[in-house]
């Protein structure tokens, strides 16, 4: 009998993050445990938003994280306009998914180039990968950095950035500015094109999985900043309804929160967004996935990669269409007065669907906040993806192997904890 | 010759601050060029136990684990520069602190409570180890960070901008918000660095840079009061993502009752 101990210890990760491990153990070449317990330390946002006002709201859930600041803005200015009653103008509604779509941009191509694709050409990080494929990630920090000028034009800064208020904007930007961004957003189609193909043709493992889908859908459009929740197994609700479908528990040894549809795991962000709306891309980005020659919806979990690249193109056509007509509006938001009541918010964060939900008194100060990020509902499904990945892969491969493929499984679905490279160690007992 | 090593470390934090360096673009890779940086997990460098010549911190020290990790890093770097509120002051999540509330906030959100290893307090690094240069703001300004890494690898002291946002909005010629608006704008309050964004974006500083240098909080207070703000909101604008900064502090408590509760 073999019995081979895996234990891999995470020294440090982002946002989920912390102190965590991979239990593996595996008996008779059978996965007899496997557990992935994450300790991030608590910030305790929910807590110490208790008491503030609710113009602070969008200020504090920002810093949840610096990497996707405008999903949690965006969830949360939705659920204050939804407690109070307030429907933004369809230039606000237009605006947010400018917003929206600088921070889908920058957030994918940081993750594509910096820390998704140097797994899939063999390098332990963009900076040696820089120097094999300078041009690749040339592309990249462009298309990075005109998200981060899309965020600006906005919101004065990429990172927590301050221009929107619940109701809209603080201010509108200028028709010269906009003119400027289009000029920008023009010139990087080809990049955003080219991205798609490279993405394509990298070499990622075949590793068909069954899962089910869930991200927000929206009558007309790719859903970003609204809609409603739906899967590929029949679920189609409001977002005030999320409470009585999903559930967050808690698990020992870990601050990391998993959720569940009716009790089973499930996927989301870009791969279960692309799956599930394929009738709602712009036709462009339609034409460009087809020629990439892979069909969709996909159950290759590593074609996660490949819808991001696919919502960096969606993105830039998107951010393009929205500007196409700017006009300078005669407000820049709606005058908000609070009154007692609870609000949800839902939008499609970078790494999937993100709910919020705040409860306030007359005096619009917040009584009682629920937020749920996409990565503790990825949490569950990680799990099992791990569990199928390294069968697939074959549990009798070198611990350095399964170390690498285990790592590569975690970061496809990018869950902040990803950031890291080489995050998972290992140390491994025989008997 | 050797190029400096340098590291970046996160503790409890949003990972805001670090995109300073992730998002500097070819900025970076000119950077990977002049420097051999040895650790930073974000960019996929690891190597927790490099010694290096400068260590960039980003995070407060809310943890028993970061406190032993914090510790080595000095142990193991020349220099060590905080990145933004979070090491600088504690940040947003400071806001615990105020009524020691960790163990309650840890069993309501919870429902193993006993699993969830914290320290009381989240606190600045500089609560725990020496601290060489700071650099504020929530989030740090990117081109600020860069100049001081020059001027760092050039041996020389960065500079450090101690002037407040009221003095920016001077010189960007922007609209006071105050004046115009009676908007309660801590500007007056605040450390210039971010190029007075919010005034010039048509809204109220919320004091994300931290404390300027020679404040006067009480003049500051007068003024909200004067534009009519309860003591309990008074609280809340001392009281927010640099609430353990000293000054700050000082300025709030006075305010301040349980979970903002006004009377
Ligand atoms: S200071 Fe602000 S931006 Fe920097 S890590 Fe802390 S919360 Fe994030
Ligand atoms: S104006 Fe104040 S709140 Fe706004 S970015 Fe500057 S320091 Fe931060």
């Amino acid at each position: 009998m073999t019995e081979r101990r895996v234990s891999i210890h995470v020294p440090a990760m982002t946002r989920v993050e912390g102190e965590g491990s991979l239990r593996l153990r595996i008996e008779h070449g059978k996965i007899e445990e496997l557990a992935l317990d994450i300790f991030e330390p608590p910030r305790y946002f929910e807590k110490f938003l208790e008491g503030r006002r609710y113009h602070e709201v969008m200020d504090i859930v920002a810093r949840i994280c610096g990497i996707c600041p405008i999903a949690y803005q965006m969830s949360a200015a939705q659920a204050l306009e939804n407690a109070f009653g307030i429907t933004p103008t369809a230039w606000v509604r237009d605006m947010r998914r400018v917003f929206y779509c600088g921070e889908w941009l920058q957030s994918h191509a940081l993750h594509v180039h910096l820390l998704a694709a140097p797994d899939f050409l063999g390098f332990d990080s963009v900076i040696g990968m820089a120097e094999k494929h300078p041009e690749a990630v040339r592309r990249g920090l462009r298309l990075q950095g005109l998200g981060n000028e899309l965020i600006r034009l906005l919101g004065a800064r990429s990172v927590h950035p301050v221009g929107a208020c619940v109701g809209g904007f603080f201010r509108a930007p200028t028709t010269e500015q906009v003119a400027a961004m289009r000029d920008r957003l023009s010139a990087a189609l080809p990049d955003a094109e080219a991205l798609v193909a490279w993405s394509a043709a990298l070499p990622v493992p075949d590793d068909d999985q069954a899962f089910v889908n869930v991200s927000l859908r929206h009558p007309s459009d790719y859903p970003f900043a609204e809609g409603r929740i739906v899967s590929d197994n029949g679920l189609d609700i409001a977002i005030d309804d999320y409470d009585q479908h999903f559930e967050e528990q808690h698990r020992s040894q870990s601050t990391a929160l998993f959720s569940a549809l009716h009790g089973e795991a499930y996927l989301v962000g870009p791969l279960a967004r692309l799956n599930l709306n394929l009738d709602r891309l712009p036709a462009a980005s339609r034409e460009l996935l087809a020629q990439t020659g892979i069909s969709f919806p996909s159950s290759n979990m590593f074609h996660s990669l490949l819808a991001r690249a696919m919502e960096i193109h969606i993105a830039v056509v998107e951010a393009m269409r929205l500007l196409e007509y700017y006009a300078e509006p005669p407000i820049a938001h709606v005058e908000v007065t609070p009154v007692a009541g609870v609000g949800c918010g839902a939008t499609e964060a970078p790494r999937g669907l993100l709910w919020q939900r705040y409860e306030l008194d007359d005096q619009g100060i917040i009584r009682d906040a629920r937020i749920v990020p996409p990565t503790s509902q990825n949490q569950a499904r990680l799990e099992v993806d791990l569990q199928q990945s390294l069968r697939a892969f074959g549990l009798d491969q070198a611990d350095d192997a399964l170390r690498l493929r285990a790592e590569t499984v975690i970061r496809n679905y990018d869950p902040c904890i990803s950031c890291a490279t080489h995050f998972l160690k290992i140390d491994v007992e025989r008997r | 010759m050797q190029r400096p090593h340098i590291a970046v470390h996160k503790f409890s934090s949003c990972d805001g601050c670090q995109l300073a360096f992730l998002n500097a673009g070819e900025d970076l890779l000119e950077l990977a060029q002049l420097v051999d940086i040895r650790h930073f997990l974000e960019a996929g460098i690891a190597d927790e136990y490099a010694q290096v010549d400068i260590a960039f911190v980003e995070g407060s020290i809310s943890t028993s684990e970061e406190l032993t990790r914090i510790q080595r890093v000095r142990a193991n770097s020349r220099f060590v520069v905080t990145l933004g509120a979070c090491a600088t002051a504690g940040g947003l999540q400071a806001l615990r602190n105020l009524d020691d509330s960790n163990e309650a906030w840890k069993h309501a959100v919870y429902a193993q409570p006993e699993f969830i290893q914290t320290l009381d307090q989240a606190e600045p690094v500089s609560a725990h180890i020496e601290v060489d240069f700071e650099l504020w703001g929530c989030p740090v300004n990117g081109q600020q960070v860069l100049a001081a890494v020059q001027q760092l690898l050039f041996g020389v002291t960065p500079l450090d901008p101690r002037d407040k946002v009221c003095m920016e909005c001077k010189r960007q010629h922007a609209v006071c918000v105050m004046v115009t608006e009676g908007r309660p704008c801590m500007g007056p309050v605040t450390r210039t660095g971010c190029g007075a964004l919010c005034p010039r974006f048509g809204r109220d500083c919320y004091a994300c840079f931290g404390p300027a240098e020679n404040l006067n909080t009480d003049a500051m207070s007068q003024r909200l009061q004067g534009l009519g703000l309860p003591p309990s909101d008074i609280a809340r604008r001392f009281l927010f993502i640099n609430s353990h900064a000293p000054a700050f502090h000082a300025a709030g408590r006075p305010f301040y009752r349980e979970g903002f509760a006004d009377d």
